[in-house]
């Protein structure tokens, strides 16, 4: 049976490419703290040496719209373009092209439909920054085949936050199933409090400062009872009109399982708060 | 209203380079040509099939023909795709004359009376 390796859970800044390959002159004053912590996590992954990604993401209005928006999808390609124009024209993020990994894509599909996951499935996917900026992080060679899922936390109604976990422990038990000697780590990116076009964004941090705190802490010591306490759509939406994007790190938690993870940081940046966690359920490679 | 076909516009003339740029240079017309041109076809990308019944109301129009960010937030505009298409038509301009984040600042700043209240609902 497949190995999972790792799991990671991380948000996604959309400008750390640009911050860190900016010309000194344009440099931002944490761009280095940041490129620091950054491959730092990024030898979290390196050390599980995976052989497949399964990553998790939301497309955010760059392939799906309202006239057909799925709550979860999961792509089943061979390969995938990656990269929307108007990605390249705000965060300067360039094209890629991705291997995908049809066979775990499909046996992920019929094991999620088995459990009463009933997924949409793609075979003309793109992917947007939500899997690319992890990629960019996390294993920048982009030289590994993919198994991307996209959840819906941008178009409300929303699944619950226990859906998501829900969905990470079946994914998981589809990991552990897979006839494979290959070792799979899952990755995932959301985000902590955030706001976009209202009026809490672009402040000097998040919006939600004490919500951040309590987030990471709940994911780093695994406390699942504590977050389907705390996390409403309603209480994201309190921390910021953009929060729902926790519930892909809540689904990161549900792959792991309700255990504390073996590495976590975070960055205090301009707008946003950055988290990088990583558990290894199997043993820590390190 | 319809809170969807104003989605609909912000999306596709967001995803399209010459759409976007007609939006910049004179949004009365291309509001008006879009309407012809884009909306009244079924979803994202049909050119065969129609959607009959889809509409602006006059008060989204006058948003979207003024650029008027405040009001499409408040009829309800999803926030991610009015915030997309609008730092793309006014963030360069902004960070020239006053600085990287000038334009989200005061896009932030009009919104400022709905702080510490609940947002108008994105949900369709």
């Amino acid at each position: 049976m497949a190995e999972l390796a790792a799991v990671l859970a991380t948000t996604h800044h959309p400008f750390y490419l640009k911050a860190t390959t900016a010309p000194p002159e344009d440099r931002m004053a944490q761009a280095d703290e940041w490129q620091r912590k950054v491959e730092a996590y990024r030898e979290t992954l390196t050390a599980a040496k995976p052989d497949i990604l399964v990553m998790v993401g939301a497309d955010h209005f760059h392939q799906f719209f309202s006239d057909n928006y799925p709550a979860f999808l999961i792509g089943k390609q061979p390969k995938y373009d990656a990269i929307f124009y108007n990605e390249e024209r705000e965060f300067g993020i360039p094209k890629y092209l991705l291997d995908g990994h049809e066979d775990l894509s499909g046996f992920m599909l019929q094991g999620l439909l088995d459990r009463g996951f009933d997924f949409a499935v793609s075979h003309e996917l793109k992917l947007d920054h939500s899997i690319i900026c992890p990629i960019i992080t996390t294993r920048p060679g982009a030289d590994l085949p993919v198994v991307p899922i996209y959840t819906n936390i941008f178009a409300p109604p929303l699944p619950s936050p226990k859906r998501f976990y829900d969905l990470g422990r079946a994914i998981r038990s589809i990991i552990d199933e897979y006839p494979s000697d290959q070792r799979i780590a899952a990755v995932g990116s959301g985000h902590l409090s955030l706001e976009l076009g209202g009026p809490r964004q672009f402040g000097e941090t998040g919006p939600d400062p004490v919500f951040d705190r309590k987030a990471i802490d709940w994911l780093a010591s695994g406390d699942i009872d504590a977050i389907l306490e705390n996390v409403t759509h309603e209480s994201m939406a309190g921390a910021g009109n953009a929060t729902h994007g926790f519930m892909d790190l809540i689904l990161m938690m549900g792959i792991a399982g309700a255990i504390p993870a073996d590495y976590v940081d975070e960055l205090d940046l301009f707008h946003t708060r950055e988290m990088y966690m990583t558990w290894y359920p199997k043993g820590d490679p390190r | 209203m319809s809170k969807y076909y104003v989605n609909k516009f912000l999306y596709q003339v967001d995803r399209d380079p010459a759409l976007l740029a007609a939006y910049k240079a004179d949004p009365a017309s291309l509001v008006e040509r879009w309407q012809d041109e884009y909306g009244r076809w079924l979803g994202a990308s049909n050119r065969v099939e129609q959607t009959t019944w889809l509409s602006f109301t006059d008060g989204e129009r006058t948003a979207l023909i003024e650029h008027d960010y405040a009001t499409l937030f408040e009829l309800g505009a999803h926030f991610f795709l009015t915030l997309t298409i609008f730092i793309a038509l006014y963030n360069d301009d902004y960070e020239t004359k006053a600085g990287p984040l000038a334009f989200q600042r005061e896009y932030a700043e009009k919104l400022s009376h709905w702080l510490g209240r609940d947002y108008p609902t994105v949900a369709l």
